[in-house]
Parts: C-alpha cells; structure tokens; sequence
C-alpha cells in the first residue's frame, strides 16, 4: 500500500539559515506520526511545506503516492489544525465546520447533514449555532478538528494544538486526540516539542533537531533504544556524565567522568575506543536505591551519597543524591513507598548495571 | 479614603465635561439659537422657523447637499478600494522596518498644512503643470491637458487628504488578524476571494466602517480642497455656510445650514450603518 | 510669517519701550488689508512713537465677519471700503465715531475726505477717513486678448476657456454697467435692483463657459494670469500693475464702461482700547512720505495729499498707461451698499456657481 504521506530529501533554505535539512520519512496510511523537537528545530516547517504554505528549496512531497508540489494549499488533500487552532471568531460553529463544504460547492442541506454528523462525532451535537468564544478550550479543539474531517482529508496535519491549554485538559485531549483518530481513521502528523504527548498518542515519532531527523521509529524505540545522544537526552529524563573510555570490553565499556568517577556502561555496537570523549546516560528509574551498600553488590555502578532534595510527585517522586565529587544524580523512589521517609540529608546507597548506561560519543569539548 | 476616589473621579471628568460644555454643547446651543431666528429689519428678530424653510424650500440649497453628499459618498468609496490593499500590505505583508516606514510614509501628508497640499496638486494637475508637461514630452498629447479645475481634481484631493484616516483603522483592526486564521481559510479551500469575502472582510468590518465614518464627515466638512481644485461648477455645502456667514452676513441662514448638514450626515452615517448591519457601539467600542 | 516677527518685535520692544517711551504706550492691534501696513512703516511708527502694532490681515467680508462676531471688540483699528461701513453699522453697532478733532486733515486729498466722510456717516456721527484707494477693472495680455476692451468682452469667443473671474458682486456689478446699466443708481430700489441682476445672472450663465475658473485669492489670480492659462481676467489695478512688471504684454486696463473705484478708510471697532494709537497710526500713514513709501511697497495709492510726486517715476507710467485722463473721470466709486443688497447678489452668485 502506498503511503498517505511521503518526504523525499525535503530541503528549505532561508537564505542562510538551513531549515530542514534533507529530511526523507513516509507515514502509513491510518497511523499517527509525531514529529518531536525542541522550538526551531524545522518542524514546523515541514508542517507547513507539506500544507502548502511554503515551498521546499528541493525535495518532494507526495501524499498518497501523487506529489503536490503544484498543488496550492487551498487544492491540497491536507488540512491543518493551527496552534491556536484559528477558528473564524467572525462565525459561528456550524458555519467553521461547514466552511471548507462550502468551498467545495456542497449544496446547503448537505452542510447542514454533515455538519451535524460531525458535531455528533465529536460529542458536541446541537452546538452549530454558538459562537466561538463561548465554548471551552478542549471544545475549541475538537470543533477545529471536526471542521478539517468533514473535508476528508488523506492527512490532518496538527501543528501543537495543545500547547494552549491547561494541564489536566492536556492529558484529557491527549487521550481524546488519540481516539478521535481511531474515530476518523485518518492519517495525523502531529508536531509537538512535548514529548510525553508524542510518546502517548503516536504510533511512530519522528525526532528533530537542527533540520536533521535523529531517529524515527516507535515510542519504545526512542525510549529504550535512543539511537543518538540527542535522542536519548530528549525523550525521557536522564542522567548524564561526560567522559573519557577507558576500557573497553566487547560491548561493555568503563569511562572515567570529568568528576573523578568511573562508570561502566554498554556501546550497543557504535563504535566507540579507549581514549574516546564520550556521554553515558542513565535513566532515573533504571537506578537502584538501598540502605546499605552490601544490596547492591550485584551492580556494575554503585555511588554512597546523601539526599540533597526530594521532589516528591505522587507515583512519580524522585531523589537527587549528591555522591561525593560527582553530580547530583536523579533516582525514582520505587513505588512500593519503602524509601517514603527519606529526608533530606540521609545516606543513600545507589546503584545500577552497567547494561542501563546507555553510552555515546560525545564531541570533543 | 471614599472621599479621595471621590475627588480622583472628579479630577478625572473635569477636562471630558468641559471639552464637552464649553467647546460642544454651548457652540451648538448658540448655533441652535440663532438658527431659529428670523431678520424683521436692522437690528430686528424674531423666532421661526424660517431659515430651515428656506434651505428646504430653496432646491439649490438641497441639490448643492446632495452634491456633496453623493460627491463624499463616492471620495470614501474610492479611499476604501485604495485603503484596503494599502492597509493589508502594511499589517499583514510587510514586516518591521519596511512596516513602520510605510506606516509613516501615510502620514508625511499630513506634516505640511492642507493649503501646501492642495497647492501642491495644483501645481501638479494644471495646464501648465507637471502632469500636463511629462505627458506632452513624451509625446502622448498634442497641447497641454487641463486636469485641474472638475470633480475630478476634488476627487483626488479628498481621497489623498483621507487617506490615513482609511489606513489607520483599517492597520489597526487588520493587525488583529491573526495569520492562521487567514492560512486556516486557504487551508480548508478557500481562494483569494472567499477569504477575503468570508474572512479578511468580516474580521476588518468595524475598522471599515469607523474609516468611512472618519472619511465621508471629513470630505464632507472639507471647505479648501472643493473650492482650491474644483471647477466653477463644483459648488460645494460648506461654501454654502461659508458664503452665508461671511459674504452676505446671514448668520442665521448659515447657522441653520450647519445644523442640517450636522442632521443629514448623522442621518447618512446612521442609515449606512443599519445598511451594513453594524452599531456605532460595535464599531467604537 | 509677518504676523510672527511683528509679535517678537513687540515683545523686544515692550520692554524697551515702558522706559523710554510716555506713559501711554498701547498696543494697536490693526485689522487691515496685505500691504497695507508695511514692516518698515511699521517699525518706524513703533520708534517715533513708542507703541507697538499687532498686524491681522483679512478682507471686507472678513472684517465684518470678525467684528460682528466679538460686537466690535479684539480690534483698535479696522479698514474696510467706504461703502461697507454704514450698512454694518447700523445693523450690527461694530463701530464707534471718528473724533475728526483727532485727524490731522490737511494731510488728506479733501475731495477724497469729503467723499468718505458724507458715506460713512450714520446718525450724524462720521465713522471713517480714507486711507487707499484702488480700482477694480481688467487685467489682460494684449498680445493674446486684444479684443477685452470691458467686462463682457471676457465672454468674447477668442477668449474661450482662458477667462478668470472672482464670483463677487464687484463681478456683478461691473457686468451691470458693461451691459449698460447704472446699478449704483438702482442702490435704493430693491425691485430694480433684483431686475437688473437677474439680467447680469443671466450673462454670466451663459458666459460660464468662457470661464476656466473663479479665482478666489490675488495669488492665485497671478498664477493663471502669468502661466499664460488665463489671458483675461477682472481684477484689481494694483494685480495688473504686479504682472506687468514682469510681463509687459500684461496690464490693467480701464474698462469702456468705467473701472469701478473703491476707497478703504480707517474705522474704529466699538470697543477698541487704543484710540490713541489708532489716531496717531492715521496721522502716521497719511503723511506724504510714508504714503508714498506704502505705495510703492504694494503699488496702491493713498488719499494722502501730496504723495504721489514721491512715487517713484516707474509706479507713475504704470499708472498713467492705465488711466488716461478721461479713464479717471470715468472712474464708478462705489455709493454705501444698503444693507439687504447682499442678500439679493448672494442668491445670484449661488445660482450662477450652480448653473451648467
């Protein structure tokens, strides 16, 4: 099967300043693709190449095996839902999902059916004669994605939709997001520098930085199997320590940190040699905590410290332990709450294997 | 504590209740007054209502309001069609600097009086002037060209004197606009016309109407521009007031004149807006 | 520009002036006519006689206008024409008496004083003295309209298209007479009064086309007649003279039916607070050398008795190529306009701006 959405080679150059940088991808029809990258990254300028908005310097775009580079926006089989989701304040809900029918020439009564049809499907019926500045922030949102569905679009590109909104509502869209998809059954490219809202609703994420992919494949791909440093200090929170291999065994390797200590950690098959500046990366919930060093005597990397804070978060809290010349390391408190009366200033024992550290080359500083 | 807010509130409306008593109301009133009186001989009046019979019942008098009226209807039209390109290039197009620059580049009519201006298309438009000469050396015309002295001339003088007050509302409201909204409306299909129709023109409507307001009242009180550029045909309502109070000393024709041109503009602006929908509260506030 | 330096002389003087000058220096705030009032006149009258003068240019109706509106104050010394002071006067009381006692009247042409004294009086009271007198009659480039010989003459075919005129009752009442009529005689008849402008209604309707615009200001006037788009125009003799020394073509021209002859007096507003100054301004300008000096600064003459032998010899040709001996006695002076006249011509003057 063709895919809905294909990049070759996407190039875009503002004068100087190299956007997006040779970017190839294709998204499977039906999926939900994320593009994940910190602001400026030239995701949002794929985004709007693909829309129509801007043209690539070179490359090409295809949806559904067609390029479009000839096609206008406004003739595209694509449609957008905007970062502050631009509803027509100058009308009111019908008339914002019936707009693109009535572009197409669709007869009234038509409209009105699918109009309804859509607001039914978002779970909003008999709301068509609001205005837009009555309704709630996650009912802007869906009223936005309706007014693209109705059109039937082969990708509904989505440009941070949720950036606006609060928190909780967040979560609440990001599941309802999801869902609408499924509903739809529609091919959604979403960008998003956020990366939990990619991680929940994507089926294969996409992360950016500097005009460049860095790694495209599923959440758990990029989670556990961060193919870049970039990648694996992005998606997720980390432990991070620059150094110097000084040992290397197989896929196994010891580096010495810039603060004295040594670590040991795995080069999943890149190509790394003693004497090589490196980063290690560990995550936080990989990290073993006990009360006396003897427990931990099975780990290949064990630190004593003391408790500098607790940030407790619910089933999410952590420690940060200051080991004696080294930095302070994030470590989650397992949820069976044994460690729940830690305080401030207690002795911690550390510790985890040397298969979690996760190591990199690191450019010479 | 109350009687500081108090005395806040008052310092507050003082200058607004004497810019309104003192330079509207009491004018008015005056001008009301002697509206309504009627010369018997020298010295001699008395009340009536005589000085509007006579501006009803004279149809020069009505013809020459028409004119005027028709003539400043047509000025704002025209400011419109060129304003509204100008104004979306300025908010929406360019960008920083060349933004502001354009911006001021409205404004640099304004920095020399209205006589220096309109002198400055008399010297541009008549007979012996630039326009007439640049077209004569490059061999278009026989004889020189008279562009100077007809409607035309005035057209193009009050456009050119109303054009910041079009821009200015129009930029403001415009800039108000934000780009996804006009993409979202290409996005989902629409061309050039229906966006502009569906939503660039709908979201400008009140800095539309407050500019033809501005526009049409200002062309309609404008006195130099008529009677500097205008033909000896182009007779226009305000040379009536003036001609009334300063050439045949009828203060009280003249007052009744401005009171009906105050009535009849305000009775315009009222039925265009109830023609196009729109409320003066929507408009201002 | 003038109105300013005049105001930051006075400011210099002010102080200067309280020392040395007697205890009755005034400021003489002066409504008058362009060129009237010459800075070096001016400054000469301030250091003789310690006042100072505030200068505020306008025209007949104007003047009229500003003393009405303030009931004949923010003034000490007006100049309108002699025919538009007993009308106003007597409708609106914006002038008081002139104390002849005042007036140094050996310095002013006595049939000229005579003449203005008998108009400008109203109740007994005299209320002014003549100061400058002019015509109003033809401007014209011979060499391109030598057939504008009067008023109707500018409705001439070979003249289509390049003719300017004010739309003013000197415009009317010029036409009247060119058509052979006598309107000042008609002054007191309103009924044949408003016959006889109908009629000159009727010409100027039909003459509208010859015309290529009413001109309003003197400079604007200049302007046409210099460019060359208008070859003949109705104007006053002091234009013509003006052209004509940079153009010789362009000269004014006494019309066949009589130029018509305006004089504009010294007038005080009722509520003046500078009689003083005001008299002694008068007896100031009237003096033959400071006429003469003012005659040459704006090419109009005086009632000053003896001033013209100092006008210098080429002021003196224009004059005389205009006025011929016999263009004098034909000179029409305007009588004192009865109040209601204005009314009559003001609906004519309408009609004609309306008229296609």
């Amino acid at each position: 099967m063709t895919p809905d959405l294909e990049c070759q080679s996407l190039t875009k150059r503002f004068g100087e300043t190299l956007a997006v940088d040779e970017v190839s991808f294709d998204v499977a029809r039906g999926s939900f693709f994320s593009i994940l990258g910190p602001s400026g990254c030239g995701k949002t300028t794929i985004m709007r190449m693909i829309a129509g908005f801007l043209e690539p310097t070179s490359g090409d775009i295809l949806i559904r095996g067609k390029s479009v580079l000839d096609t206008p926006p406004n003739k595209r089989p694509v449609n957008m839902v905007f970062q502050h989701l631009a509803l027509f304040p100058m009308m009111n809900i019908a008339d914002n999902i019936g707009y693109g029918l009535r572009r197409a020439g669709m007869g009234k009564a038509d409209i009105a059916r699918k109009v309804e049809e859509a607001l039914d499907r978002i779970g909003l019926p008999g709301i068509g004669h609001r205005k837009v500045d009555e309704l709630s922030g996650g009912q802007k949102q869906r009223v936005a994605i309706a007014r693209c569905m109705v059109l039937e679009p082969d990708v509904l590109l989505l440009d941070e939709p949720l950036g606006a909104l609060d928190l909780k509502l967040r979560e609440r869209m990001k599941v309802e997001l999801k869902s609408l998809q499924a509903a739809f059954d529609t091919t959604f490219v979403y960008i998003t520098h956020d990366q939990s809202e990619a991680l929940v609703m994507s089926d294969r994420i996409a992360v950016m930085n500097e005009g460049r992919f860095e790694q495209v494949g599923t959440g758990q791909d990029l989670y556990y199997r961060p193919s870049t440093a970039f990648v694996a200090g992005f998606v997720g929170d980390t432990n991070r320590w620059f150094g110097r291999i000084e040992r290397v065994e197989g896929d196994m390797l010891e580096m010495r940190t810039e603060s004295g200590m040594t670590l040991r950690g795995e080069r999943h098959g890149r190509a790394l040699s003693t004497g090589d500046r490196a980063e290690i990366f560990v995550r936080p919930e990989a990290i073993r905590i006990a009360h006396s060093a003897e427990e931990l005597e099975h780990f290949d990397n064990r630190i004593s410290g003391r408790v500098t804070s607790l940030l407790f978060n619910g089933a999410d809290s952590r420690i940060l332990v200051d080991a004696a010349g080294s930095d302070e390391v994030a470590v989650n408190l397992p949820q069976s709450g044994e460690f729940a009366g830690l305080a401030r200033g207690a002795p911690v024992h550390i510790g985890w294997s040397g298969a979690q550290g996760n190591c990199f080359a690191s450019p010479e500083a | 504590m109350r009687a500081q807010a108090k005395l806040g509130l008052v310092l507050l409306l003082t200058p607004l209740l004497l810019w309104l008593t003192l330079l509207i109301f009491i004018p008015h009133v005056d001008m009301l007054l002697v509206s309504l009186r009627e010369r018997v001989s020298a010295g001699v009046y008395r009340t009536s209502l005589a000085n509007y019979w006579a501006f009803l019942s004279e149809p020069l008098y009505l013809r020459t309001f028409m004119r005027t009226a028709v003539m400043s209807t047509l000025a704002t039209v025209i400011t419109l069609l060129i304003g509204f390109p100008v104004s979306y290039y300025i908010a929406k197009i360019a960008r920083g600097r060349v933004q502001s620059a354009l911006f001021l580049l409205c404004l640099v009519p304004f920095w020399v009086s209205e006589l220096v201006r309109t002198f400055g298309w008399m010297i541009l438009l008549r007979e012996t002037g630039i326009i007439s000469n640049l077209l004569q050396f490059l061999g278009l015309v026989e004889g020189p060209v008279e562009m100077l002295y007809n409607d035309a001339a005035i057209m193009v003088g009050l456009v050119y004197t109303s054009m910041l007050f079009m821009v200015v509302p129009l930029v403001t409201t415009l800039q108000t606009l934000p780009d996804e909204v006009v993409e979202a409306g290409y996005d989902l299909g629409g061309n050039s016309f229906s966006v502009l129709r569906e939503i660039i023109i709908p979201h400008a409507t009140p800095g539309i109407v407050s500019g033809c307001i501005v526009v049409f009242m200002l062309s309609l009180g404008n006195y130099l521009t008529p009677i500097m550029l205008g033909g000896k045909d182009s007779l226009w309502f305000t040379e009536l007031i003036y001609s009334q109070f300063i050439v045949r000393f009828n203060w009280e024709l003249g007052a009744a004149f401005g009171f009906m041109l105050l009535l009849l503009s305000s009775a315009i602006v009222w039925g265009m807006l109830k023609l196009t929908g729109q409320s003066l509260e929507r408009t201002v506030g | 520009m003038k109105l300013q330096t005049t105001a930051a002389c006075s400011a210099v003087a002010l102080s200067f002036c309280v020392a040395v000058a007697p205890a009755t220096a005034d400021t003489l705030r002066l409504l008058t006519w362009g060129g009237y009032a010459p800075d070096d006149v001016i400054a000469q009258f301030e250091e003789e006689t310690g006042h100072t003068v505030e200068v505020t240019t306008s025209n007949n109706e104007e003047m009229i206008a500003k003393l009405r509106a303030t009931g004949g104050g923010g003034f000490d010394l007006a100049q309108p024409s002699q025919d538009r002071i007993a009308g106003p006067q007597e409708e609106f009381g914006i002038y008081k008496p002139i104390d002849m006692s005042q007036i140094d009247t050996a310095l002013f042409i006595p049939s000229m004083l005579e003449a203005t004294k008998g108009n400008t009086t109203v109740g007994g009271d005299v209320y002014g003295v003549p100061h400058i007198w002019g015509t109003s009659g033809l401007v014209v480039d011979t060499a391109n309209a030598p057939s504008v010989k009067d008023y109707t003459d500018l409705c001439n075919d070979d003249v289509a298209g390049k003719v300017s005129y004010r739309l003013k009752r000197p415009t009317l009442i010029g036409f009247a007479f060119a058509m052979g009529m006598d309107p000042f005689a008609a002054y007191s008849d309103e009924a044949a009064y408003t016959e006889m402008m109908e009629k000159v209604e009727a010409k100027l309707i039909e003459c509208k086309a010859n015309v290529k615009t009413y001109w309003d200001g003197s400079d604007q006037l200049i302007g046409l007649m210099r460019s060359g788009e208008a070859v003949a125009a109705m104007a006053w003799d002091a234009g013509g003279w003006k052209l004509n020394a940079d153009n010789p073509d362009i000269n004014f021209i006494a019309p066949t039916s009589g130029a018509l002859g305006w004089i504009d007096t010294f007038a005080l507003p009722a509520k003046g607070k500078a009689d003083e100054a005001a008299y002694a301004w008068i007896n100031f300008v009237m003096k033959p050398e400071i006429a003469a000096k003012i005659t040459e600064s704006s090419s109009y003459f005086t009632a000053s008795k003896g001033a013209d032998e100092l006008v210098n010899e080429e002021q003196k040709a224009r004059f005389q190529a205009s006025f011929p001996p016999e263009a004098i006695d034909n000179i029409k002076w305007y009588p004192t306009v009865p109040t209601g006249l204005e009314v009559i011509e003001g609906g004519v003057l309408d009609r004609v701006k309306a008229a296609n």
